[in-house]
């Protein structure tokens, strides 16, 4: 397929930044989930920490193009030791949300959080990952032992007033019952979270992520003609940019992609994306979204 | 993707599938993912700096003004009004469309404007058409009002939630059911903007946000930067929306406002039973404005919501004041002072 030039893919163009997300805990995670889309663990170094300064300075860019919100994730983002400057530095200037597995959590950390959430006007909202609604869902996939960690770090978050969203896959198909949903409700009340807030992340990215394991049939990619009702709007590339250590990339799917990297600054990646990669197409036809 | 991965780097490179055979926690020493094969980290990092653009600062001026250019409006422009009253969210609720007109009687505004979302969540949708019509309110369409008219089969609020959604479609069928097919084509009738002057300001009216006539716009997920942006792109001193519920003011480092105006078809998630609705006056230098709350017989809003079976989640909403539905899509800040 080497012969194959951008043009013969539909591009997206970025209607409108209104979503920055922040690689900026690099692909190093404390965790090595089986499912985890972008293979982060202790010794993937394919992406790096974001330092603070390199945060700032996409900030500032940021004002000026008027982004909406910032979301940050990795990898683990709270490994990065700068993570709660950068965060008091994103909240001066709008919301911000952090993508975590919850682990790092200690009390002190959260109190700490709590009073910066505190002290602004926007929302600091925390989205903590798990899998499923048991240790037996969840520690298979997550490891050993996380189901009950990561709930400690959730309740010790909720105590500091910073109310977690719960983001569930539902990667058994009995749980997408809202019978286990009620139990983990109860689960999250005993602990002492009185509003739990939750979503749920449907199967189908997990299902993606097995077809994914198989190699791409040729026409799982999107052909110049295959243009949508609402053009891209539904595709993060429309609305989202992804800064990671080492510049900025079209969205947060394809950072393992260098042709997925549009510039060093925000400024260099404000034209349309050719959509070439079949990534893409799981994008298009499942949908992903990593919103609150 | 691995026919991206240059010749020389596919043999070097070690195919890992997703659920790899190889041990996750040492298969990175050295090594970079690349899609779904490990390429030497080296090698990684410098295809990513071959790839983009590295414009130069000037070039990046130009970019960004590009990128900012603003949009070009042919909306009718109304007024000059010295003072208006605005509200959003009407949700069905007669009763307290009722005492907001009977207010609007007493207070003498220039203009009323509604700015969309009739129906859903309460009882009788029919009801408000000629309340709306004999007031001579103008109005706007929701995204409610775009759905009905257009006949989609969802009210397209925009929630995520499966719980969410499934009261949203509860409303939505009863509405649809309980509405004329001429109140629906008048819906469809409505402009989705207008521009409104008072004073010397002129305000972009619109439901959810100028982009999108379903986007969420709460106070504390919403940066001033990309509100100052919008404002720039619609050449206008304000706007004002409504749609997620809950009123709320900025005035902005530029002196220019973003006012969402809130609903007056429920309560506030506030525990009062009051709902709330704005006032807009022109003091020459400065717009004032003003959240007052609407009290009204909620009382017999609950009770024609019980007679034509809607949901006792949403009765409870009505009397209590409390929000029992619609809560995922609140932001930290929201969320923290609601009751559920
Ligand atoms: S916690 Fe998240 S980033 Fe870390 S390995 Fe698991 S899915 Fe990946
Ligand atoms: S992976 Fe999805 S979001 Fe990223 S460029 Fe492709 S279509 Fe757009």
């Amino acid at each position: 397929m080497d012969h194959v030039t951008p043009s013969d893919y539909p591009s997206a163009e970025l209607r409108s930044l209104d979503t920055l997300w922040f690689q900026v805990g690099g692909t190093v995670c404390n965790l090595a989930c089986s499912h985890c889309f972008i293979s982060c663990s202790p010794t993937n170094h394919t992406h790096e920490f974001m330092t603070l300064k390199q945060v700032e300075t996409h900030l500032e860019d940021a004002v000026a193009l008027g982004v909406k919100d910032y979301y940050f994730t990795g990898g683990e983002p709270f490994l990065n030791p700068e993570m709660e400057d950068i965060l008091a530095a994103t909240l001066r200037v709008g919301p911000a949300t952090v993508l975590t597995n919850g682990l790092l959590l200690d009390s002190e950390r959260c109190q700490r959080l709590g009073a910066l959430a505190g002290s602004t006007e926007y929302s600091l909202d925390l989205r903590i990952s798990i899998d499923g609604y048991s240790a037996e869902a969840n520690d298979p996939i997550r490891g050993e032992g996380t189901f009950e960690r990561i709930l400690t770090g959730a309740t010790r978050a909720a105590a500091a007033g910073l109310n977690p969203v719960m983001t569930v896959t539902e990667v058994h198909r009995d749980n997408v019952t809202s019978e286990g949903r009620q139990r983990f409700f109860e689960t999250l009340r005993d602990r002492g979270i009185e509003r739990p807030r939750l979503k749920i992340l449907p199967v189908f990215q997990i299902g993606a992520e097995t077809e994914r394991s198989g190699a791409y049939e040729s026409w799982q990619q999107l052909a110049k003609d295959d243009v949508p009702e609402d053009r891209w709007d539904h595709l993060q590339c429309s609305t989202s940019r992804m800064a990671t250590d080492q510049g900025v990339w079209v969205c947060p799917i394809l950072v393992n992609e260098p042709q997925g990297r549009m510039g060093q600054r925000l400024a260099d990646t404000l034209d349309s994306f050719p959509l070439s990669h079949q990534a893409c197409w799981t994008c298009h036809v499942h949908g992903v979204s990593c919103r609150t | 993707m691995s026919q991206r991965i240059p010749e020389d780097l596919q043999k070097k490179g070690l195919r890992r599938r997703a659920n790899a055979d190889v041990d996750k926690l040492t298969a990175h020493r050295g090594m970079a993912t690349w899609g779904e094969t490990l390429v030497p980290l080296g090698d990684f990092r410098q295809a990513v700096r071959k790839s983009g653009k590295e414009l130069t600062s000037a070039e990046r001026l130009v970019a960004v003004k590009d990128y900012l250019e603003a949009s070009s409006d042919d909306t009718l422009i109304e007024g000059p009004f010295s003072k208006i009253i605005v509200f959003g969210g009407v949700y069905s609720n007669s009763f307290a469309l009722h005492a907001l007109l009977d207010e609007a009687q007493s207070r003498r505004p220039d203009a009323v404007y509604c700015l969309g979302d009739l129906g859903g969540f309460g009882p009788n949708p029919e009801t408000i058409w000629p309340l709306l019509t004999e007031s001579a309110v103008r109005s706007i369409q929701g995204n409610y009002e775009e759905s009905l008219a257009g006949g989609r089969d969802d009210c397209n609020c925009g929630y995520a939630d499966p719980r969410d959604n499934h009261f949203a479609e509860i409303s939505y069928s009863y509405t649809a059911r309980n509405c004329s097919s001429e109140f629906k084509r008048w819906m469809g009738g409505l402009p989705k903007r207008r521009r409104v002057r008072v004073g010397q300001r002129e305000l972009l009216f619109i439901h959810g946000s100028p982009r999108r006539i379903n986007e969420f716009l709460f106070f504390s997920s919403t940066s001033v930067p990309f509100l100052e942006t919008l404002l720039d792109q619609e050449r206008c001193d304000g706007i004002l929306c409504t749609h997620t519920g809950l009123h709320w003011h900025r005035r902005l480092p530029s002196g220019r406002d973003v006012i969402n105006v809130g609903v007056i078809g429920r309560p506030a998630n506030d525990g009062r039973t009051e709902v709330w609705y704005s006032v807009l006056n022109d003091e020459g230098d400065r717009l004032s404005v003003e959240f007052l709350p609407l009290a009204y017989d909620y009382q017999s809003l609950a009770s024609a919501m019980r007679r034509e079976g809607l949901p006792d989640v949403f009765v409870e909403t009505i009397t209590s004041g409390w929000w029992t539905t619609c809560l995922e899509i609140l932001p930290a800040r929201e969320r923290a002072a609601s009751r559920f």
